[in-house]
């Protein structure tokens, strides 16, 4: 076995990396230009060329450059790129991969793959065809990746006898349509791929022009924004339990992160401050982190936190809603409608969400957009202007303030279907509670006790078991039975029936102000939950709708879990919100035992019963 | 940031999604430079620990000095290392000089083919790169396989913003590449940056060659170098226009197309 340590750095001779993808229309010479790239540089393996021509002549075929990268047999059976191909170019000092991207329409989804591993793009116009559709969505697809260092690249000026004035045209029809995209290119090249003009070297055929060659104009793309500036984000991936310690994983998208820092993970408005920073094999253990980095925190106190939350920092902390109205690129076989359910991937959340609005649906070829009726479909490859609305908040930013919690992919069936910029949030209804509840916990003032303690000691997490359904279905008389069943296992169980909250707390509230009602009674739960109790509850005092008094109490007491009980006289189908349902129990101590039992089954009551532990104070 | 550093990171949330998301994972260590940087970087993933299995597949024609190597660090890292071996195949004598596809096939495509079935594996971890052979930069992070471990190179999933295939259908399984965006050089870079124990076959230790490639030892051939120190080997490999696999036989051709699509890895 061997090993090595010497003192150099390595990769000295590495600056930086960058990966640019070649993009435009079919057959306008992309793979084309790769393989001149690299054949003019001298930079192809070995007998790589010498090897395709041989095959070539063998086969009785004129040589392509293209076949040094369309690999598959089909791709240069048929003179197309399938899929995306990295390659590996290592030039004054950086280290690219060049994404040789499909034009042919029919492989978007693959363009979109390469495109979205790329800080730049080169896009390429046949200078004889000139714009096309393709090379217009193109353009549109990379300003919604977020690509905006662009050069556009006029190849095959050989067919039009390297005139200045064909060039001329194609370049301000497209400077234009980019201008409408808000992106300036870098550079617009004439060139010819197959000849060799302005690829590596200039050559003599295009006099009039004084730019950049291709190989030159790839030195002025910037490497990957450094967005250690930016506010922190440090999406959770998953909690290790591997030894005694828990472990947050995650990478920063951006900002930066320091021992001793406070955090704020959203949605659930948890606060902990950074106790270490875990990592393999580098000594001295690190103090601090920033973007880009894969990271494993331990927090100076155990609370229950999951893969989805964002950790931030004050005061500049994400948005939380259910509703956003985002850029969409479609990608999926299936055509998206108004209502269209599917599954939402934000940063590492995951959550259900259904299509609400198609608003409108932009036409690639003049950007112009059309306002939606109501049945509009957004088909495969379509670009679209939707508002989404997920079963749950999640937290998230406006893409034009944080690029990578900004966005989203949706996926349908098994597959990635298509991507997402985010450019409003969009209240839903309750946006006022969650509003005031969020400022409510970050401000919560905390004894030395914590939560994680509390639950130890009592042998439960805190939760609320709230009973709903029709009158007259023994929901009161199930809620004392469960209160006693909890008490006598030794829980800490209450019964807070909104009845009492009337004459007392509620006095001064006007008119049966019912929104004010369900507040107060919110605001009582999560003090009394706080104090680490189990809560059973009824709905019955509420003139509110089952539906929105859940929405409320559960914005209110967010994020302590809920467990919702449904009774009934019939067999009637049940409230999507119901997690257990009962109809017309005889037997309500037999149903007590069997809410216990999913109470058991969810992890709210660990252990067996409610034996005191061992707490002990420590002055 | 290090380019290294950058790499690293990029893998580590690889494979850390990988872990998240598969409950019956593996990921397969050869021994070579590429999988062995790949079994450190799961080790840099999980503070130390490997949490998943580590398969090889055994074709018998291994390098004696490899299996050493192999059964030192699962003993030192407390690796939980699975052997499997097509023994069917090799009872029937199977070896490179009955066709080196044939071989590979037999031994390597349908030896992973037992094991995957025998374990029920619903994702595996692989340390190929895209810079080693054309197909494999056709790559996805997370590639799809169907019910007879092959690979639909023409219907590709989307894959964007780290957003990876996680779900798919029942009987198939899901090929992760952790080390795609890594050339042969970074692989070295990181093995001294890191200081991570490599097998000497890879130096030369005086007879001006050393293997660059390593795989059965009747299909893989060493290359007159006369690089004894990874320094030396990066400095050889910078100057070098020379394409990695240049020593495997089975790269002939359209092999590697064909081996690839049918399952191999
Ligand atoms: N005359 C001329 N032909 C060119 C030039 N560049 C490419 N071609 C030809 O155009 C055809 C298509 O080139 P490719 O490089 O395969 O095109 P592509 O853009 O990669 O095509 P897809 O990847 O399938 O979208 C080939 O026959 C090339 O030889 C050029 O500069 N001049």
């Amino acid at each position: 076995m061997a090993t090595c340590k010497t003192d150099t750095q390595a990769g000295a001779s590495v600056r930086d990396r960058l990966n640019i993808v070649i993009v435009g229309s079919v057959d306008h010479g992309k793979s084309t230009l790769l393989g001149r790239l690299y054949a003019d540089t001298g930079t192809l393996p070995e007998g790589k060329l010498e090897k395709i021509q041989a095959i070539c002549k063998q086969q009785g075929k004129a040589f392509e450059y293209a076949f040094l990268f369309d690999a598959f047999l089909e791709e240069q059976q048929q003179g197309v790129t399938i899929d995306t191909a990295r390659t590996f170019f290592q030039w004054a000092g950086r280290q690219y991969i060049l994404i040789d991207a499909p034009g042919h329409k029919e492989f978007l989804k693959n363009m979109v793959s390469g495109a979205a591993r790329a800080g730049a793009a080169l896009l390429l116009i046949d200078a004889l065809e000139g714009v096309r559709e393709q090379s217009k969505r193109h353009g549109l697809l990379l300003s919604l990746l977020g690509i905006t260092q662009v050069t556009v690249v006029v190849n095959k000026m050989d067919l039009v006898e390297y005139r200045q004035d064909t060039f001329r045209a194609v370049e301000t029809e497209y400077r234009d349509f980019l201008s409408r995209l808000n992106v300036t290119p870098r550079f617009v090249i004439p060139c010819s791929a197959r000849q060799g003009d302005n690829i590596v070297h200039a050559g003599a055929r295009m006099p009039w022009y004084t730019g950049p060659t291709v190989l030159e104009s790839l030195d002025n793309f910037s490497s990957e924004v450094d967005k250690t500036e930016q506010p922190l984000r440090l999406p959770i991936q998953d909690v290790y339990k591997f030894d005694a310690c828990r472990i947050l994983a995650g990478r920063l998208t951006s900002g930066r992160l320091r021992v001793g820092d406070e955090l704020i993970f959203s949605p659930s408005n948890k606060t902990a401050v950074v106790r270490t920073i875990e990592a393999f094999n580098v000594d001295p253990p690190p103090t601090q982190a920033r973007a880009g980095q894969s990271v494993g925190l331990t927090l100076n106190e155990q609370i229950f936190v999951e893969r989805g939350e964002i950790i931030c920092r004050a005061p500049s902390i994400p948005l939380v809603s259910t509703t956003f109205r985002a850029n969409l690129f479609w990608l999926g076989r299936r055509p998206l409608a108004t209502g269209t359910s599917c599954l939402l991937r934000l940063a590492t959340r995951e959550v259900e969400c259904r299509v609400t609005a198609i608003h409108r649906i932009v036409d690639a070829n003049d950007l112009s957009s059309e306002t939606q009726t109501a049945d509009a479909l957004v088909r495969q490859n379509d670009v679209a202007d939707i508002t989404v609305q997920a079963r749950a908040p999640l937290a998230f930013d406006l893409y034009a303030d944080c690029e990578d919690t900004g966005r989203f992919v949706l996926v349908d069936g098994y597959d990635v279907s298509g991507g997402g910029i985010i450019t409003g949030m969009i209240q839903d209804r309750e946006d006022t509670l969650r509003t005031g509840a969020r400022q409510r916990d970050f401000a919560w003032v905390r004894g030395n006790v914590t939560t994680e303690e509390r639950a130890a000691h009592y042998g439960h997490h805190a939760a609320l078991i709230l009973l709903i359904g029709p009158d007259a279905t023994g929901k009161t008389f199930l809620a004392k039975q469960l209160e006693s069943v909890l008490v006598a296992e030794g829980r800490h169980a209450y019964l807070l029936d909104p009845e009492n909250l009337r004459r007392g707390l509620d006095a001064d509230v006007r008119n049966g102000d019912a929104g004010e009602m369900i507040r107060r009674y919110g605001e009582v739960a999560r003090l009394l939950m706080d104090t680490g109790a189990l809560l059973i509850s009824t709905t019955n005092s509420f003139t509110l709708e089952d539906d929105r008094a859940l929405d409320a109490i559960r914005t209110l007491v967010h994020p302590a879990p809920m467990l919702t009980v449904y009774m009934s006289r019939d067999t009637g189908p049940a409230p999507a919100a119901a997690d257990l349902c009962f109809t017309g129990p005889e037997d309500f101590t037999a149903t007590a035992h069997d809410v216990l039992a999913a109470l058991k089954r969810n992890g709210t009551l660990t252990d067996a019963t409610g034996t005191p532990s061992g707490f002990q104070v420590s002055i | 940031m290090n380019h290294l550093r950058q790499l690293e990171d990029h893998s580590v949330y690889i494979l850390r999604e990988a872990y998240r998301h598969f409950d019956n994972l593996a990921m397969l260590w050869s021994m070579g430079k590429d999988s062995t940087v790949l079994l450190w970087l799961a080790r840099k993933a999980f503070f130390g620990h490997v949490p998943f299995p580590l398969l090889h597949v055994d074709t018998s024609y291994k390098i004696p000095a490899m299996i050493e190597y192999r059964d030192r660090l699962a003993r030192e890292w407390r690796l939980d290392l699975i052997v499997g071996q097509n023994t069917q195949a090799l009872a029937a004598g199977m070896n490179h000089e009955r066709g080196r596809v044939e071989c590979c096939t037999a031994l390597k495509t349908n030896g992973l083919k037992l094991l995957l079935e025998e374990k029920g594996y619903t994702g595996i971890i692989l340390g190929v790169r895209a810079d080693e052979e054309s197909t494999r930069a056709k790559e996805r992070y997370f590639s799809p396989r169907d019910k007879n471990n092959d690979w639909d190179f023409r219907d590709q999933p989307p894959e964007l913003w780290n957003q990876f295939k996680t779900s798919f259908p029942p009987d198939t399984h899901i090929r992760i590449h952790p080390l795609l965006d890594w050339t042969e050089i970074n692989i070295w870079e990181y093995i001294h940056f890191e200081n991570i124990p490599f097998l000497d076959l890879y130096l030369n230790k005086g007879n001006g060659t050393r293997y660059r490639s390593l795989g059965c030892a009747p299909c893989t051939f060493p290359i007159q170098s006369t690089a004894s120190t990874v320094p030396e080997i990066i400095e050889e490999l910078r100057a070098t226009n020379v394409a990695e696999r240049a020593g495997r036989a089975q790269d002939e051709g359209r092999g590697m197309e064909m081996l690839r699509k049918d399952g191999y890895m």
